[in-house]
């Protein structure tokens, strides 16, 4: 009985251990970065050189191959703008100015500063992924301990995810606006106009948010077999004892799972909300104005921002995740 | 003669029944119609008894440990454990169940297991910890109770499910083909430390199985059944020693009444079809 022993972390140290591992993984993402990398190149340039061409024969100018290329990728406004010009403005607009913030009731900084509208953009996200997320286990929680909740509300909780987003959010910001509490809150001073704004990205972001926590806390509070229920019952335990100590446990890893989903989907469902908002803050509203103004490297950038935000907040998620499954036994 | 002897040994006077089942008839109804699952089930089991109950997969020896625990209703007749109802029985806490797969929650550890039963029927703490520690010597898993259920061999992991289901200290304990998907050699294993711990606890137990060599090397009374409809063919006391060396089995004793066994099975025509 000595199979406590057995279990030792697999070791591959040392250096060939190392490089092993700098093929198998690194090697092959690194590939595949660079052959995208090389086809966007390649798709700018086609998309963007008819533009060179039109520009040139308007001047009466011949242009050489490289020429027409070097020009195709540093276009003010492309068709398709190439990676190091979304990189440049990623750059300048979060690294090389400042923030902007409000000092002594005025605005400072650069307006078009991309930390700025992200985090008028997570805050938003985060609180509706909250919302969301909550609603949705109570939801499943229903579902799965009442038969009525679950013929009743699953088909309601299905046909919300087939209204497209872009038609119920201004229904919402419009109805949401006008809240009498809401309004009485800002001519009190308890809140700003800006945080007015909040409340209905973050109930649109909720709205998209809750749906894939149903789904998944439903699968997994269902997930225990029959013979995990038939032991509660051997106990005499309650519906209560069989929920906490059973049920809930097992759908962690469904919850983690669909959490994840529902995060990045609370995060497109601010910036749809920011479009018909007229909001002048947040990533959204960066895409809408590089739309207004033909600001095609805007609005890549504004996208790229939104995706290593969503990335950003997989990753915590992921991280977390692991820490409780770990708790819970999981081989790691 | 051989029933006196015990029951001096056991130091107790022969007593009512543990569990007393009476015509009992179970019909499930299902898609295809009703199925008799059991028909006309009469059994008693006395207190210290070993019981396995032998017969091909559909003749209703599971159904009947799971009518016994109250896991299924009877559709006729009368059974009752320890002289209650089943559903009685159960709140009293009077057995303890152990299923096919050993059935641990992944994300408990081994000693939060076998304290499941008892967080849910309240024990306080310093009971449930004490409780944990004898059941995990009683199965020989010291030491093991901080691992997580897939650190333990299947064998391991079949051993705390039993002393989960001994934690709260139950009279009977039902059984239901716990080591049928352990090899030959760990089930041999388990067999042995079975019955040693049955010695110790002098527990009434329900077993289930496919097994001939299992059922006649550890029971005091071998039901054999049968299926369509489901129904006992046969009851063997066993006139085996209490104390059962594994090597019991090459004995003529042992050999005469794993025929008897096999002979009842065929009586039911069990493997006709």
């Amino acid at each position: 009985m000595s199979a406590a022993t057995a279990y030792g972390a697999n070791d591959r140290s040392g250096a060939a251990g190392w490089i092993a591992a700098l093929s198998s993984t690194v090697l092959p993402v690194l590939t595949i970065v660079l052959a995208i990398v090389a086809i966007w190149y390649a798709a700018s340039v086609m998309m963007n050189r008819a533009w060179t061409l039109d520009e040139a024969e308007r001047r009466g100018v011949q242009l050489t191959v490289m020429e027409i290329v070097s020009d195709a990728m540093n276009q003010e406004r492309p068709v398709l703008p190439t990676p190091h010009q979304v990189f440049d403005e990623l750059w300048s607009t979060t690294v090389g100015e400042p923030v902007m913030r409000e000092r002594r009731g005025e605005m400072q900084g650069n307006p078009r500063n991309l930390v700025f509208h992200a985090y008028h953009t997570l805050w938003p996200t985060i609180l509706g992924f909250g919302i969301g997320s909550f609603l949705g286990i109570l939801l499943a929680i229903g579902i799965t301990h009442s038969r009525a909740m679950d013929m009743s509300v699953m088909p309601w909780a299905i046909a919300s995810q087939t209204i497209p987003i872009l038609a119920i959010a201004p229904i919402i910001v419009v109805v949401v606006s006008n809240l009498p509490a809401l309004n009485n809150a800002v001519s009190q001073g308890w809140i700003s106009e800006d945080t007015k704004l909040l409340v209905p990205k973050a109930l649109i972001s909720a709205y998209l948010s809750f749906f894939p926590v149903v789904v998944g806390m439903v699968a997994g509070l269902r997930s225990p077999q029959a013979t995990d229920l038939d032991l509660m019952r051997t106990y005499s335990a309650s519906r209560g004892q069989t929920f906490w100590k059973l049920r809930l446990p097992a759908s962690v890893p469904f919850l983690f799972t669909s959490l994840k989903v529902s995060i990045a989907a609370a995060l497109v469902g601010t910036i749809v909300a920011e479009l018909p908002t007229g909001a002048r803050f947040g990533l959204g509203a960066r895409l809408l104005t590089g739309s207004y103004y033909g600001q095609t490297i805007q609005i890549w950038s504004a996208l790229f921002m939104a995706a290593i935000c969503a990335a950003a907040l997989v990753i915590l998620l992921g991280a977390l995740e692991k820490i409780v499954l770990k708790r819970m036994g999981a081989r790691s | 003669m051989a029933e006196a002897a015990r029951a001096i040994e056991m130091n107790t006077a022969p007593q009512s029944p543990v569990i007393a089942a009476k015509n009992l008839d179970l019909v499930f109804q299902t898609a295809d119609g009703p199925v008799q699952a059991l028909r006309d089930v009469s059994l008693t089991i006395d207190k210290g008894d070993f019981v396995s109950f032998i017969g091909p997969s559909g003749c209703g020896k599971t159904t009947f440990l799971r009518v016994i625990a109250a896991l299924e209703q009877p559709t006729g007749g009368t059974i009752t454990v320890n002289g209650m109802t089943p559903e009685e029985a159960r709140l009293k806490r009077a057995y303890g169940y152990v299923f096919q797969a050993a059935g641990l929650y992944p994300w408990r550890t081994i000693e939060k297991n076998v304290a499941l039963p008892l967080e849910i029927m309240g024990f306080d703490r310093a009971e449930q910890e004490k409780r944990v520690r004898n059941v995990l010597r009683l199965v020989d898993l010291e030491g093991f109770g901080k691992k997580f259920p897939w650190q333990l061999s299947g064998g391991m992991q079949q051993r705390a499910s039993i002393a989960r289901a001994l934690a709260f200290d139950a009279d009977i304990l039902l059984m239901d083909e716990p080591f049928g998907a352990l090899d030959e050699i760990v089930r041999d294993h388990l067999n042995e430390q079975l019955l040693k711990l049955w010695a110790r606890t002098e527990k009434t137990i329900g077993f289930v199985t496919h097994s001939i060599p299992e059922a006649v090397y550890l029971s005091t009374k071998i039901v054999v059944m049968s299926p369509r409809p489901g129904r006992i063919t046969d009851v063997i006391e066993s006139d085996l020693p209490r104390e059962r060396p594994l090597d019991i089995r090459d004995t003529p004793e042992f050999l005469a009444i794993a025929h008897r066994v096999r002979e009842g099975l065929r009586a039911g025509h069990a493997y006709d079809d």
